[in-house]
């Protein structure tokens, strides 16, 4: 009989690390998914290197994959690991400082071995002592290899195979650490691996020898419990990233417009994932062409808005910039498109595969011409949908480019989302003409919102000519009349500024009479609510203004920020939003920057906000 | 046949209510006028002709045809075109480019368009140099050649764009001469019937930075012994008096005249624009004055299917045994839970 005893936790992180070919994001997404199920709040976030297989068992090569587990709302992938799963030495390394105190790390003793120390470039044969941590966590060694090959012992597999496997050996001990009955995880590995018999038999196999071990070991260790939460409205839920809801939603929003979704991308980290996601959907008629390049993606994707679909295109930094000048033509063309920038580390190359928020000025300034355009900013994995599909509607129904800013941190990271139907979503009516205005002007527009009329090749009677020339405001033909181009300026900056009318309202979250307000947009609502949260709790005054519409800015902007005389400015770069508010709403900014390829951490934040409070 | 349900178009049908401004004497008229006649002979409505183009001089022709224009970003047309057909397949697409804009900015798009075999209509406008920005060489500028920003003459190999089209495995090419009327109306309305990219040759005369590029071709009282018109399955004969041909010597092309050293017509060598290997197209492609007269017409026509309709046809043959029909659908297929 077991004897180990049970602590039950509000929320708890756990950490999968290992060889970029260990299997551990796999591993990790299964246990998340069966916690969700189980009814855990969740949040993950998989941390890869860019190089796809660097050397074996070196800190290059190192992949990790981190749970966040709630009874009640989180809102973070969380900061530091209660419990690490090392599969080598490397990746104990690279981890080291993000273990809480007191934490459990679960190692392969396998390749714990001098070799493996060597190759991660440890001195000692014993690196707990050498990262100085020995006195600090709680071990659990399993030798996962020769577990593994003795839990397969007569199937008909070659050892690489069978060892591949290793990683099934660590969820099984993983869900007995966890209380989790592993039936669920069997469930998803059948729908995984349902095609190919030998290999399911060998995962549930070594899975369940996995949690037999742990039942088995009569560790003196606390097992965890983490119980359901009710905190979220009833309903069907999934768990998803924010790349595929990204793409999920721009489908919604051309379904729900009744045209096609028309995708032109060129493959680039970390945005891939929504071109992947976006070419599996033929079935839903949605059509994507991988382009030669960044340019061709964008404008591949503007001939078919030309043409009357519903256009997109995704890319990176990098890709934003060579779009540049597509994106003017479109602002000038007035044609609805969207382009999704997952943001990574730059400027260049930069840090492909780490998260920042640093494309934002490139975002609403990057172009030649006064071309203003809208700017939307996603927060969470799930909140990705709603706002690739209000970047679309946005689009569509104010013929205007718009460009939807999410990251590398919650393109790859998922949380929950409860399932929509389509009959709930917003409409989405595009301003087309009607019959009866036959002959209409390219530069036809309602006077009231400046939205130009969509008049859609092939229909007869209006036949017109567009293009990256300025026009004529009445009979749209290419004019350089000073006073034309003024007015037809103005226009273009009025037809966005009247999207704010449409926007809704600004909201404080925490204190709304807090004596610091605390000010951030897009991926970080996360930390930040998460510190704002704690704050309150000890009974400090602050407050959260979170902005997903940058431009145009929701109308009581100015309003809300006027009420609050301490403001700190929290963003994953060098203040460029902060520069951005004194510019709409001038006044006195504190900044809280980070710009190192990672998330904000809340202790951090609290930290800072505790002291802005002092 | 009910033939008062065809639509009969005229040229006039096809024409703009904007003033065309090109420089007098501008070959790119001729061409306009000629396209004009042919998309009026197709007898495409006017509103399911779309026309596309990047920058340059000839880049402006979408504004004087009466269909869907779309004059976009320099060396972007491929691009643009190929989203316009996808989206829309059942649109005539045509594509208005220049030396410039299509094979040096544009030439990314261009081979990449080419390759695809979206069923776009490319009137590549060659005048061998830069016309709007007045006057620098371009990648099909003669060798040596003095321009503003080739002082000293241009030390660049210029392209051959039949060589691009068919390194990039193009399976239409044809070559037109500004002033030859009823050799390039010929040419284009056979670049129109193609499926797939059709890539024209446009050889243009730019009469105030480039004048004469193209006069020992264009000269009329010579023209006719400096070009030879290629028809599918026609002799390649050409000359004033139609007494010279082409015939195969070993690996290469002579030019031969008939009733000289016993030469018949039964000697000359038969166009095969439909032939799969491109070597004798080629050949005949990069042919060059004075040892040879340069081919106009269609020299490259191959059958293979258009990226568009691939597109169309992957997408309803998925379409016909998906289980996900729409985006509830889609919703009910993933992984969920009740909460």
């Amino acid at each position: 009989m077991n004897n180990t005893k049970s602590t039950e936790l509000e929320n708890v992180v756990v950490r999968f690390t290992g060889d970029s070919g260990d299997g551990m994001q796999l591993t990790g997404t299964l246990f998340s998914n069966l916690s969700a199920i189980l009814g855990n709040e969740i949040s993950t976030f998989p941390d890869f290197p860019s190089e796809i297989r660097a050397p074996q068992g070196t800190v290059g090569g190192v992949s990790g994959f981190q749970v966040h587990l709630g009874a009640s709302k989180i809102y973070t992938p969380g900061d530091e690991a209660d419990v690490l799963v090392a599969m080598n030495p490397a990746a104990l390394k690279v981890n080291a400082d993000g273990i809480k105190k007191g934490g459990v790390i679960i190692f392969d003793e396998d390749s714990f071995k001098k070799s493996d120390f060597d190759k991660a470039g440890f001195k000692t044969e014993n690196p707990f002592e050498e990262l100085n941590i020995s006195d600090t966590i709680q071990l659990i060694p399993a030798p996962l290899s020769t577990l593994t090959q003795s839990s397969l012992e007569g199937f008909d597999m070659d050892n690489k195979t069978i060892l591949r496997s290793k990683n099934m050996f660590a969820l099984g001990l993983i869900c007995w650490l966890f209380n989790r009955p592993i039936d669920q995880a069997i469930h998803f590995l059948q729908n995984k691996f349902g095609k190919k018999p030998g290999i399911l038999e060998a995962n549930v196999k070594v899975l369940t020898d996995g949690f037999n071990y742990g039942n088995n070991l009569h560790l003196s260790i606390s097992t965890y419990t983490v119980e359901k939460s009710h905190e979220l409205p009833k309903g069907k839920y999934t768990s998803i990233s924010g790349n595929k809801a990204t793409a999920w939603g721009l489908i919604a929003a051309s379904k729900k417009a009744g045209l096609d979704l028309f995708l032109g991308s060129y493959p680039i980290t970390p945005a891939t994932d929504i071109m992947q996601e976006l070419v599996l959907r033929k079935d839903l008629g949605v059509k994507v062409v991988q382009a030669e390049d960044e340019i061709a993606g964008i404008t591949i994707a503007l001939g078919a808005s030309f043409a009357g679909e519903l256009a997109a295109t995704s890319t990176s930094g990098p890709g934003l910039a060579l779009k540049s000048e597509a994106i003017g033509l479109a602002v000038m063309a007035e044609l609805p498109i969207v382009i999704v920038d997952v943001m990574r580390g730059g400027p260049s190359t930069g840090l492909p595969t780490k998260t920042e928020q640093t494309d934002l000025l490139q975002a609403l300034y990057g172009r030649n011409g006064e071309s203003p355009v809208v700017v939307i900013a996603a927060s969470t994995p799930a909140d990705s949908f709603h706002f690739a599909y209000m970047a679309s509607k946005i689009a569509l129904e104010h013929m205007t480019p718009v460009i939807l800013l999410t990251d590398a941190f919650i393109g790859n990271g998922t949380s929950l989302w409860k399932l929509p139907k389509l009959a709930e979503l917003p409409e989405i009516k595009p301003n087309y003409p009607q019959s009866g205005m036959e002959g209409l002007k390219v530069t036809a527009r309602d006077e009231v919102s400046k939205v130009r009329y969509w008049s859609i090749p092939g229909i007869d009677g209006f036949a017109h000519r567009n293009g990256g020339l300025e026009k004529d405001y009445t009979t749209g033909a290419i004019s350089t009349d000073p006073l034309n181009h003024q007015k037809m300026v103005d226009t273009r900056k009025r037809k966005i500024d009247y999207i704010s009318n449409l926007l809704p309202e600004l909201k404080i979250e925490g204190d709304e009479n807090a004596d610091l307000l605390v000010v951030g947009w897009g991926t970080t609502h996360g930390h930040l609510m998460t510190a704002v949260n704690a704050l309150n709790k000890n009974g400090e005054k602050v407050g959260l203004l979170h902005f997903n519409y940058i431009n145009p800015l929701p109308k009581n902007t100015e309003q809300l920020i006027k009420k609050f005389k301490k403001i700190v400015v929290c963003e994953l770069n060098s203040g460029q939003f902060a520069n951005y508010l004194r510019s709409k709403v001038p006044g006195e900014y504190l900044q809280y920057n980070k710009v190192q390829g990672q998330p904000f951490t809340v202790t951090e934040l609290e930290e800072h906000f505790a002291s802005l409070l002092k | 046949m009910d033939t008062s349900l065809i639509q009969q178009y005229t040229a006039k049908d096809f024409k703009s209510d904007q003033y065309v401004r090109w420089c007098p004497g501008c070959g790119d008229y001729a061409v306009l006028n000629t396209l004009q006649k042919v998309m009026a002979e197709l007898g495409v409505p006017p509103h399911e002709t779309a026309v596309i183009s990047g920058i340059g001089c000839s880049s402006r022709l979408p504004y004087y045809i009466s269909g869907y224009g779309f004059h976009s970003i320099h060396g972007r047309g491929a691009a643009v075109a190929t989203g316009v057909k996808v989206a829309n397949p059942k649109l005539t697409v045509w594509q208005i480019t220049g030396d410039g804009d299509c094979l040096a900015i544009g030439g990314n798009h261009f081979i990449h368009s080419v390759r695809r075999n979206v069923d776009i209509n490319v009137l590549l406008f060659n005048n061998q140099i830069y016309g709007l920005t007045k006057g620098q060489y371009s990648p099909t500028t003669k060798k040596g050649y003095v321009t503003k920003s080739s002082p000293f003459g241009t030390i660049e190999r210029p392209f051959r764009p039949a060589e691009l089209t068919f390194g990039a495995r193009g399976t239409f090419f044809g070559r037109l001469l500004d002033v030859d009327l009823k050799s390039s109306a010929m040419t284009m309305l056979a670049a129109a019937k193609h499926k797939g990219t059709s890539v024209v040759e446009t050889l243009v005369n730019c009469v105030i930075f480039n004048d004469g590029a193209h006069s020992w071709l264009s000269e009329k009282e010579t023209r006719y012994d400096r070009i030879v018109i290629l028809e599918h399955g026609k002799p390649m004969i050409f000359g004033k008096n139609s007494d010279k041909g082409l015939v195969l010597d070993g690996f290469n092309l002579k030019v031969v005249t008939m009733g000289e050293n016993g030469v018949t017509e039964n000697d000359i060598l038969v166009h095969d624009a439909h032939c799969e290997d491109t070597t004798l197209q080629m050949k005949l492609a990069l042919m060059e004055g004075p040892e040879f007269p340069v081919a106009i017409g269609v020299i490259r026509d191959v059958e293979a299917e258009s990226y568009d309709e691939a597109m169309t046809n992957q997408i309803s043959e998925i379409q016909a045994k998906a289980k996900i029909k729409t985006f509830d659908d889609l919703i009910d297929s993933c992984e969920q839970w009740e909460m």
